[in-house]
């Protein structure tokens, strides 16, 4: 009965396992290898050593303004997103009469794919005759070139994204309903005002929706790609030359696939760097038993 | 029942503090809500205008002098949005039975098998969450040009019957919770494991196959990176490379507006038709994870 439960266990899992192999480890296998060649597509793979890491940390500013790029995005939008999103939670969470239709209109946008509301923004924004300089306006504020200022574009595209809000807030409610109300008479009957039970029931309850929130907002804001690829292909100035941009021009419009690889595999190593990191440092403080 | 309803019998000061603090909540919301229907409603506004009403400034607020000719004009003249909507929908419904099926027999044997290596694996299984496509891409690119599939749906159908990690977890978590007794009955009945699987794991299981089928058909929806890379032919495009393709045609705004409405639409109907299944799916994936 063992063995057979054994072999029956491999069965199942079996079609993973194969595209496991085939889709996920393989490629992966491969990224690393070819980041040490010189690959031009449509001419076999040439080994070089370290030289792709040897030009990218040494002789290619992109590189680095497309991380730092990167990095802006990540470190503003991941802070504002979440915080968004717990606020709004919260309020939510409230129970009032008719407050299922707030949820749903501010869920709602959340369905609009990147590549849509990159679109519908590229037409709001635009400077002449768009919907946003207009409402400014109203308030007296100059126009604006939002798409062609370097210093507005990185901004303009972290308050977009914004309009995913309804992910997070989801993942948010959804452990706010998990907390057992006893908690709150506890805590209120010991005395805690709305606040301290803030700080020290929802909050250490809601660890497990935090953890998860960040480390899938963080992983996914390293790869922001459509809204700049969609509306400025990087521009101004490469004000919005985001890395995995960046991997895509020098894979699929230079056909540079050893270099791409050798970005692709940094990428992946930054991923994994931060998810570990935020798994560990979370460790002592995630509450995972439920009461 | 929410958190300020536990409190019982509150005196009456902190009862109107509640109430303030209710009024405050139900505020911030309906402002938010407007803010983030907002783009909604303009982009709903524009696609509706005749030209003139939506290159007008100031621009156009209210509905007003509406008209529907931009939706013909944008979808069948200036890309072939049928063919779009076509391509999308088949390559969804293949990819939406490649992952019911795959995921749900992997799901399966790591939930109710025991066999060496099975938790390490697991493990494995939901580390390569953290491999996204864009690593992977470059190599995938050169399999499928090898194997001859650029330019046809098995890029983008294939990978899904071999499983998906996050769908194989929320189907794991679901069978999980299904009675041990129920298995062996059926065993001491005589039915094969494919049998179990087939007639009491699936069946029990509903809501969480809709659930996946419903993020599978949104994500492959939305998708665009991938058919970016693998679809570059016309015949082969997705609605999302379509308005892309607009958008790189210069096409004017209410017509663009038109076709954006028109490959959002089934979408924003998906979510107001199933909204329970997102909020239970979602619930699921963060408080376990």
């Amino acid at each position: 009965m063992a063995r057979r439960e054994m072999l029956w266990g491999y069965a199942f899992i079996a079609p993973w396992l194969v595209g496991l192999l085939a889709f996920t480890a393989g490629p992966l296998v491969a990224v690393f290898y070819w980041s040490f060649t010189d690959y031009p597509m449509l001419s076999a793979p040439t080994w070089v050593g370290l030289d792709n890491y040897r030009r990218i940390f040494t002789d290619d500013d992109k590189f680095l303004l497309s991380l730092v790029n990167t990095a802006w995005y990540v470190g503003v939008r991941v802070p504002l997103h979440l915080g968004l999103a717990f606020v709004f939670a919260l309020l939510l969470h409230r129970g009032l009469r008719g407050i299922g239709l707030l949820r749903t209109a501010i869920y709602l946008p959340s369905m609009l794919p990147i590549v849509a509301l990159a679109v519908v923004w590229r037409i709001l924004l635009d400077p002449r005759i768009g919907y946003v300089n207009y409402f400014t306006g109203l308030i007296g504020l100059p126009p604006v070139n939002w798409l062609t200022s370097e210093v507005w574009i990185k901004p303009v595209i972290v308050g977009i994204s914004l309009w995913h809000v309804g992910v997070p807030m989801v993942v948010f409610l959804a452990g706010l309903g998990s907390i057992p109300d006893q908690l709150y008479e506890a805590a209120s009957i010991d005395g805690a005002g709305r606040w301290r039970q803030l700080l020290h029931v929802t909050i250490p309850m809601l660890t497990p929706a935090i953890l998860y929130n960040v480390i899938i907002d963080v992983i996914n804001s390293f790869q922001v790609f459509a809204y700049a690829f969609v509306m400025t292909n990087g521009g101004p100035n490469d004000a919005s030359l985001f890395y995995v941009l960046y991997i895509y021009r020098h894979a699929f419009e230079l056909f540079q696939m050893g270099y791409a690889s050798a970005l692709s595999a940094i990428l992946f190593v930054i991923i994994l760097i931060f998810t570990v990191v935020l798994l560990k440092v979370a460790r002592p403080w995630v509450q995972y038993e439920r009461v | 029942m929410s958190a300020s309803d536990a409190v019982t019998g509150p005196p009456r000061s902190s009862l109107r503090r509640e109430r303030s603090f209710d009024v405050v909540a139900v505020v911030v919301l309906a402002a938010a809500t407007l803010v983030m229907l907002l783009p909604v409603y303009l982009m709903t506004l524009t696609s509706l205008s005749p030209a003139e009403r939506a290159f007008a400034y100031p621009p156009n607020l209210l509905p007003t002098s509406l008209t529907l000719a931009n939706y013909p004009e944008a979808l069948f003249r200036l890309l072939p949005f049928p063919l779009y909507l076509r391509n999308t929908a088949i390559i969804a419904a293949l990819v939406i039975v490649g992952d019911l099926l795959s995921c749900s027999l992997v799901a399966y044997g790591f939930a109710r098998f025991r066999f060496p290596g099975r938790d390490a694996l697991f493990v494995v299984l939901l580390s390569t969450l953290m491999v996204p496509l864009i690593v992977r891409l470059v190599p995938l690119f050169v399999l499928f040009q090898k194997l001859g599939w650029i330019n046809t749906f098995l890029p983008v159908v294939v990978p899904a019957f071999f499983g998906t990690p996050l769908y194989i977890f929320l189907m794991r978590q679901s069978f999980l919770t299904i009675p041990s007794e129920l298995i062996d009955a059926a065993r001491l009945d005589g039915a094969s494991e494919i049998g179990i699987w087939w007639r009491i794991m699936l069946p029990l299981s509903k809501p969480v196959l809709a659930a996946v089928a419903i993020f599978t058909l949104q994500n492959t929806w939305n998708d665009f990176l991938g058919p970016l890379v693998f679809l570059q032919k016309n015949e082969v495009r997705t609605v999302m490379l379509g308005l892309y393709g607009l958008m790189g045609m210069f096409a004017d705004w209410h017509l663009v507006m038109a076709a954006v409405v028109t490959t959002v639409a089934p979408m924003v109907a998906l979510f107001l038709l199933f909204q329970k299944f997102f909020v239970k799916g979602l619930a699921v994936t963060g408080l376990k994870g």
